[in-house]
C-alpha cells in the first residue's frame, strides 16, 4: 500500500521533530517498509489508516512505535570491520598505555541500536585485551529507540543477524542457543549499560567524560545545524585526549573544525589541540 | 583468486557461483567432498572453499578432516555454509579445522561479511 505526498510530509515533518531526522523526498519507500509491518501489527491496516490516527495525537504509544520504526537501522557485528581493526591495533593500545596509572577507561556507544556495535566492542575487549580485567571499565550504550534498547539490552538475536559479521569462533564462545535464536551470555551483557538518549537534545546530562565515543552511521540522518549542535556536544563529553569515530561516509569536515581526522581510511577523530 | 563451491545442491552451486563471481573469483564447483578432492588435485590451492555438511559420498565435515590432515592443502581456508545451525555441530566444524560457519539461509552480504573476517578478497 502505497503512501500520498500528503502523507509523507506528515510523517517527515513528525520525525524531524521528534528525532531530529531529515527524511527527504525520495525516502517514501523508507515510510513505507518501515511503517507497512508497525501498521499491519497494531491491526490499523493501511499506513493511511496509521497516519489518520497519528493525526489525531491521542496515541503517545503509537508515536513512539512510529519512531522506533523509523530510526532503527539495519547493522550487523563488526560492521565495516576496519574500524574495529583500528580499535585493537591502534585505539585501545594507545589509551591503555595513558591510563596505565588510573587504569579506568570510558566508552560510549551513541547509537548503539541493537547492540550489534557495544557487543563487537565488549568482544574485541576480552579478545585482545585481558590486562583490562583488573581496570574498571566503563562502558555506555545509548540510542534514541525504546524498542531496539530493550532488545540490545536482552542480546537475543536471530539466526540471520548473528550470520551477519560474527565471527564462528567468537558466536561458540560468547553465545548460547535459546531455541531458534543466539544469546549473548551474561558475562558480556553485564559489561554494558544502556539508556535511552535523544543525541538531537540541546544539551547533553552531565555524563562523561569518555575515552571513546562511537557516533557511528548516525550523523547522516540530522541536518547541518543538529550535525553541529551534536558535535559540539561530543567535544564537551570527549576527553582532550580521546578518539570519536563517525561512520565510513560521515565526516566533521565543513561542520565542525575542532576535530582532526586520526587516520584516512576509519573515520576516527581527535580534538585538535587547544 | 579461485574458490572451490562445494554443495549436492545445484541451485546452491549456482548461487554462490554467482555471488563469489560478483565478488571477482573464479569458482570451481563440486556436489561432494570426493569431488572436491579432485579438484584440489587437480588444479592450483583455491583461496577458500566453500562446503555444505550434508552430501552423499563424502559430506563436509568429513571433507574438512581430510583437508587438515593432508600436506599439502592443510592451509586451505574452509567455510561451512550448511543448514546446520545447532551449537555443537558449529563446535564441531570449528573443531575439524573450518575457518568460519555460515548458516542457510545466507545473503551475499552476509558471504561477503564472512570473506572479510577471513581476509579474503576476489581479484
Amino acid at each position: 500500500m502505497g503512501i500520498s505526498a500528503e502523507e509523507f510530509r506528515f510523517v517527515a515533518d513528525l520525525i524531524r521533530a521528534e528525532a531530529a531526522i531529515v527524511l527527504d523526498a525520495g525516502k517514501e519507500y523508507l515510510v513505507e517498509t518501515r511503517l507497512g509491518p508497525v501498521a499491519h501489527q497494531l491491526g490499523l491496516g493501511t499506513i493511511s489508516t496509521l497516519v489518520a490516527e497519528l493525526r489525531t495525537r491521542r496515541n503517545p504509544a503509537l508515536l513512539t512505535r512510529v519512531v522506533d520504526a523509523m530510526t532503527t537501522n539495519e547493522t550487523s557485528f563488526f560492521r565495516d570491520v576496519q574500524p574495529f581493526e583500528h580499535l585493537k591495533r591502534k585505539v585501545f593500545p594507545e589509551l591503555i598505555e595513558r591510563r596505565r596509572a588510573e587504569k579506568k577507561l570510558s566508552i560510549w556507544c551513541a547509537a548503539a541500536s541493537s547492540g550489534q556495535e557495544p557487543y563487537s566492542m565488549a568482544m574485541l575487549l576480552r579478545e585482545n585485551f585481558p590486562e583490562l580485567a583488573g581496570w574498571r571499565v566503563e562502558f555506555l550504550a545509548t540510542d534514541i529507540s525504546t524498542q531496539v534498547l530493550a532488545k540490545a539490552r536482552e542480546g537475543i538475536y536471530s539466526q540471520l543477524e548473528v550470520n551477519r559479521g560474527l565471527p564462528a569462533p567468537l558466536l561458540v564462545k560468547y553465545f548460547r542457543k535459546h531455541g531458534l535464536e543466539w544469546q549473548v551470555d551474561s558475562s558480556l551483557r553485564s559489561m554494558i549499560q544502556w539508556r535511552e538518549f535523544n543525541l538531537a537534545s540541546k544539551t547533553f546530562p552531565p555524563m562523561g567524560p569518555f575515552d571513546l565515543i562511537m557516533l557511528r552511521n548516525v550523523m547522516i540522518y540530522f541536518d547541518v545545524p543538529t550535525k553541529r549542535s551534536i558535535l559540539g556536544n561530543m567535544r564537551r563529553v570527549l576527553r582532550p585526549d580521546g578518539y570519536l569515530f563517525l561512520g565510513t561516509a560521515e565526516t566533521t569536515i565543513n561542520v565542525d573544525d575542532n576535530f582532526a581526522s586520526d587516520t584516512l581510511h576509519t573515520a576516527c577523530y581527535r580534538l585538535k589541540a587547544a | 583468486m579461485r574458490a572451490l563451491v562445494i554443495d549436492d545442491s545445484a541451485v546452491i552451486r549456482t548461487v554462490l557461483t554467482r555471488i563469489l563471481t560478483n565478488l571477482g573469483f573464479e569458482v570451481v564447483q563440486a556436489a561432494h567432498g570426493k569431488e572436491a578432492l579432485e579438484r584440489l588435485r587437480g588444479g592450483p590451492l583455491p583461496a577458500i572453499a566453500l562446503v555444505d555438511w550434508n552430501m552423499p559420498e563424502m559430506n563436509g565435515y568429513e571433507f574438512i578432516r581430510s583437508v587438515r590432515a593432508s600436506s599439502e592443502w592443510r592451509d586451505l581456508p574452509l567455510m561451512m555454509v550448511t543448514t546446520e545451525t545447532e551449537m555443537e555441530q558449529v563446535v564441531k566444524a570449528l573443531a575439524a579445522g573450518a575457518n568460519e560457519y555460515l548458516m542457510k539461509p545466507f545473503t551475499p552480504e552476509m558471504v561477503e561479511e564472512k570473506l572479510q573476517i577471513l581476509g579474503i578478497k576476489g581479484s
